[in-house]
């Protein structure tokens, strides 16, 4: 197990001159960006993980006059805030990314869809992105942003559905395939990334592909923003390395009485006290967006459970039915277990159900429910019983 | 072409072919019930998934195109247990009283249910958590949400098919339905009560309002004498629901099983098919020579027929700029009601106010044309009771018929003659086709030139159709039409009708005349017709409307005794003033909503 420690790092908010890094990435070729971003091991930092130098490259790899660039700032997974941040602090940075990545698929547009919540943001960037379209005017390259909102369903986190939004429809997931890189936004190949994926990528260009890999572990390179809240006396946004144990996690930002961490939000896992030390987080452990919620002793996992399914039931678009049914039934169900209106045994028949939603359902959104429910009851069976 | 394993049988099929019509291919049945002949793909209730090999997730076929070297199980354990987990889920939120439903062993997700889910069910049952919504304000159907199982085929319908989007999908989660505009009653809102919905409906949410038992009340009330007429598509379907095969032509059992029931005459629509012939023709040729020898600039062309209630009500929410293009003249159904308490009452010496009118159709929005408050001419309720094929098949079934062994019987009359004229309107182009086989010869005085009397370019199953018809050689009276070009279109299905109204909207149609059905294939596809539906099916019911068609004696409307007697007796003449009052009609402006 390869063990990088806790180490924080300053890449994510470095002050750069923008206008610089621009005008090195404008100099290379497509495929050197590629190339480039292929080599330094990037992988997607809103939670999937799906290799950024693949996505570009697919998506180069359309001949369309057409394509697009989408920036996915919905940020909408319980406990993540590092995007806001992100978008707050260096704009400047996520617009970069863009045009890189524009550049890297021929895509002459680009589009933040920015989550409904986060609207108090839009004048601060608006004025940046004035400012960063007159730079890309002034170095001599054709490139457009634009913003769309969302209007707080969380399921438009889902790249496709997130495409049906912003063409003004309901939205709802796609049928895939086709994937993005053949037919996303209007149909047309597009390349969906992460506000943190596009400004890692951003970095990239500026330090190199070496420089990245010097950071983190063979299948989770470089470092990435962490959202840390719950039980912690540091609640807050910190860039880390990736690559430590949950233990260096806790132990950096918990209270002295962490039982279980919830790494990736409501559609990640539970990490209980007991296996803290031999997990990783990471893309050979549990992957992250960047959520870490600790829980202590004083908290009761029933409840968490709980409000995550409520969530789920809630946010699920409704259309697929392992999903939308899935949900209530395994609300419904804990309740009544917890209520000792079903034996507890119940639980294996919920858990068998989540089995089903994780390979039966349309989207991510319903094949990752089961992910904190099964860790949930399978590592604190008995306080959602008793 | 795309090769690939499914269940280690090998399979080739050209690239797009989706998972599920390769598995058909080799007779391999994967269960489905979101999916559609008819409709978009849509992937969402999920029953239909299979195992692909190497993939993460089960896949659904339905959704999923087949790639080279692909390797498919459809029969895993793993499959097995989603399958059933997901049957069981849908069962979870659906209102499972099924010996009252009047679906009842016409249910997709019942016989999914005998497949996967029999016994006892492990999932908790959500349907008394939810505040189900029964909407019945709509004369022609029932939308019970209790039974929707969100498989969004009425939706898809709704816009695709007919392009209305009456209906859509509303709210997210658990909390998601299928509903109206601001979660109004259908009754309020665009719906045109076409049925379309009620046809793909895979439960129970969506039926047509049964009126069996009013119906059953006045039959064995003794004051009454009631009357039924049949629709033309009706006797090319019927027999679906009675154990025949699509396309076979039951007429003769048909007339003989309401005779059975009790009506005490049966009689035929395609009477008043052939009158509504004589009056739209006659307002056509009118038309035509006030627009262009005397140069009436308010006279609207095109004309649009107005035979399709659903057609009606999508122009009156769509269009209603349009209203004074639609020609006057009601429906048959409506032209027979309004005769039934006049005409037919005085000749049988009847009191109009005991008579009770029935019509069999192949339509729900012929439940709502009946109610219109313009169809009252006869100072009665000019049609009572609407009722589906459908319906009546129920109603042989309940007086326990040997359909099959039924001798064939002819209509009562009078009201109960008819050409093959009259039988096409059932099929979309074949009151297109009836109007020119009378007003050529009206015009010219020469039957149509077509052999056999058949005018194909206007018939079969494109979207829309085209024609242009030259009239040469005019009788004295026409004389201002010699030479001209007559230009005609047809639509059928409402989104076929959609691309017509834009195009005249546009200045890009120059047609004199357009007909327009409003579900697909014409009345044969009506949204009372048995279910299922699908191309195939309605394929055969026009083939066997053109069969009835080419098999009847008289073949031009004008030529039927009985509609020049009527003329002689009664009306006096086409667009007479007396026609006028019984047989016209106008229209209403309605929110587009």
């Amino acid at each position: 197990m390869e063990n990088k420690g806790l180490n924080k790092v300053d890449l994510i908010f470095e002050k750069i001159d923008n206008r610089e890094v621009l005008e090195k990435a404008f100099r290379m070729s497509r495929e050197e960006i590629i190339r480039e971003v292929l080599d330094s091991g990037l992988k997607g930092r809103g939670g999937a993980g799906f290799p950024t130098g693949m996505k570009w490259k697919f998506t180069a790899a359309e001949k369309s006059p057409d394509k697009y660039i989408v920036c996915n700032a919905d940020e909408g997974e319980p406990g993540t805030f590092k995007d806001r941040e992100i978008l707050d602090r260096v704009s400047n940075k996520v617009h970069g990314g863009m045009a890189i990545a524009g550049k890297a698929i021929g895509a002459k547009k680009g589009i933040v869809y920015l989550r409904g919540e986060y609207r108090y943001l839009l004048p601060k960037l608006m004025t940046e992105l004035d400012a960063f379209q007159k730079q890309i005017k002034e170095i001599g390259y054709d490139f457009n942003i634009e913003y769309r909102m969302g209007s707080g369903a969380y399921i438009c986190g889902e790249e496709s559905a997130l495409f049906e939004s912003i063409e003004g429809k309901r939205g709802e997931p796609r049928n895939k395939p086709p994937y993005p890189t053949v037919s996303g936004l209007f149909d047309k190949p597009t390349s969906i990334n992460n506000v943190e994926t596009l400004v890692t990528a951003m970095m990239i260009m500026k330090h190199g592909a070496k420089n990245f890999t010097q950071y983190g572990t063979k299948d989770s390179r470089g470092s990435k923003v962490f959202s840390v809240s719950g039980d912690t006396p540091t609640p807050g946004i910190f860039e880390l390395e990736l690559g430590m144990t949950v233990q260096q996690f806790v132990n950096e930002f918990g209270d002295g009485d962490t039982k279980a961490v919830q790494v990736g939000g409501a559609s990640g896992f539970c990490v209980p006290r007991k296996k803290f030390a031999e997990t990783i987080i990471g893309f050979e452990g549990v992957p992250t967006g960047g959520s870490m919620k600790l829980f202590n002793s004083s908290r009761s996992m029933y409840n968490v459970l709980h409000n995550y399914l409520d969530f789920f039931t809630e946010e699920s678009c409704g259309q697929c039915t392992p999903c939308r049914v899935g949900c209530q039934q395994l609300l419904k169900g804990v309740e009544k277990v917890k209520k000792g209106e079903a034996k507890s045994t119940y639980l294996n028949e919920l858990i068998k159900l989540a089995d089903t939603m994780k390979i039966a359902a349309k989207c991510g959104l319903g094949q990752s429910v089961g992910n904190a429910f099964k860790s949930i009851v399978g590592n604190f069976r008995e306080e959602i019983i008793y | 072409m795309i090769n690939l394993l499914i269940n280690n049988q090998k399979v080739s099929v050209p690239e797009g072919t989706t998972v599920l019509a390769a598995a058909k291919k080799l007779k391999i049945n994967i269960p489905t019930l979101c999916n559609h002949d008819d409709l978009c793909v849509a992937g969402n209730c999920r029953v239909c998934v299979v195992e692909q090999k190497g993939a993460r997730t089960l896949i659904a076929s339905c959704a999923t195109p087949a790639t080279d070297g692909m390797e498919i199980n459809t029969n895993t354990l793993k499959v097995r247990n989603a399958r059933k987990h997901i049957v069981e889920l849908l069962l979870s939120e659906h209102r499972s009283d099924c010996t009252k439903c009047y679906k009842n062993q016409n249910c997709e997700l019942q016989s999914l249910a005998n497949e996967f889910a029999f016994g006892d069910h492990i999932l908790l049952d959500l349907v008394e958590d939810k505040k189900y919504n029964i909407d019945r304000s709509s004369p022609s159907f029932v939308k019970d949400d209790s039974k929707c199982i969100r498989c969004q085929r009425c939706v898809r319908t709704c816009s695709e098919l007919q392009s209305v989007s009456a209906i859509a999908v509303a709210y997210k989660g658990a909390h998601q339905k299928i509903s109206s505009f601001h979660d109004k009653p259908m009754s309020h809102v665009v719906c045109t009560n076409c049925g379309q919905c009620v046809n793909r409906c895979p439960t129970g949410a969506l039926v047509e309002k049964t009126y069996i038992d009013q119906v059953w009340d006045a039959i064995y009330d003794p004051d009454k004498h009631v009357v039924v007429q049949t629709a033309p598509a009706v006797r090319v379907a019927l027999g679906e629901d009675l154990g025949y095969d699509p396309g076979e032509r039951v007429t003769g059992k048909m007339v003989n099983a309401l005779k059975q029931l009790g009506f005490n005459s049966v009689l035929d629509t395609d009477f008043s098919a052939d009158l509504t012939i004589m009056e739209e023709g006659t307002e056509l040729l009118v038309r035509l020579k006030k627009a262009l020898v005397d140069g009436d600039k308010a006279i609207s062309l095109p004309m649009f027929t107005s035979c399709s209630p659903g057609w009606i009500k999508f122009i009156e929410h769509k269009y209603p700029e349009y209203l004074p293009n639609l020609s006057t003249c009601k429906s048959p159904q409506q032209m027979f009601g309004a005769l039934a308490k006049t005409y037919y009452a005085k000749k049988r010496n009847l009191d109009p106010s005991k008579i009770v009118s029935v019509s069999i159709m192949p339509c729900t929005a012929k439940k709502f044309e009946a109610d219109r408050p313009e169809m009252r001419a006869s100072g009665f309720k000019d049609v009572d009771y609407v009722l589906t094929t459908r319906e009546l098949a129920v109603m042989i079934k309940q007086a326990g018929l040997d359909f099959r062994n039924l001798e064939e019987a002819k209509y009562d009359s009078f009201m109960g003659d008819s050409t093959g004229a009259a039988v096409i309107f059932g099929v979309t182009g074949g009151v297109m086709e009836a109007a020119l086989r009378t007003a050529y010869e009206i015009v010219t005085g020469r039957e149509i030139p077509f052999g056999n009397l058949n005018i194909t370019p206007v018939r079969g199953m494109d979207g829309v159709k085209e024609a242009t018809l030259k009239i040469e050689g005019c009788v004295d009276a026409w004389k201002f039409l010699e030479g001209a070009e007559l230009k005609v279109a047809i639509a059928h299905g409402l989104v076929n009708a959609n691309k017509i109204m834009k195009m005249v909207k546009d200045g890009k149609a120059s047609y004199h005349f357009i007909e327009i059905m409003g579900c697909p294939g014409g009345c044969i596809g009506g949204g009372g017709q048995p279910i299922p539906t699908n191309m195939e099916i309605r394929k055969k019911r026009m083939k066997a409307i053109y069969a009835e068609d080419e098999h009847m004696v008289l073949r031009k409307s004008h030529e039927n005794p009985e509609v020049i007697a009527i003329y002689k007796e009664f009306l006096d003449q086409p667009n007479s003033h007396k026609s006028h009052e019984l047989l016209h009609t106008h229209y209403v402006e309605r929110d587009n909503y």
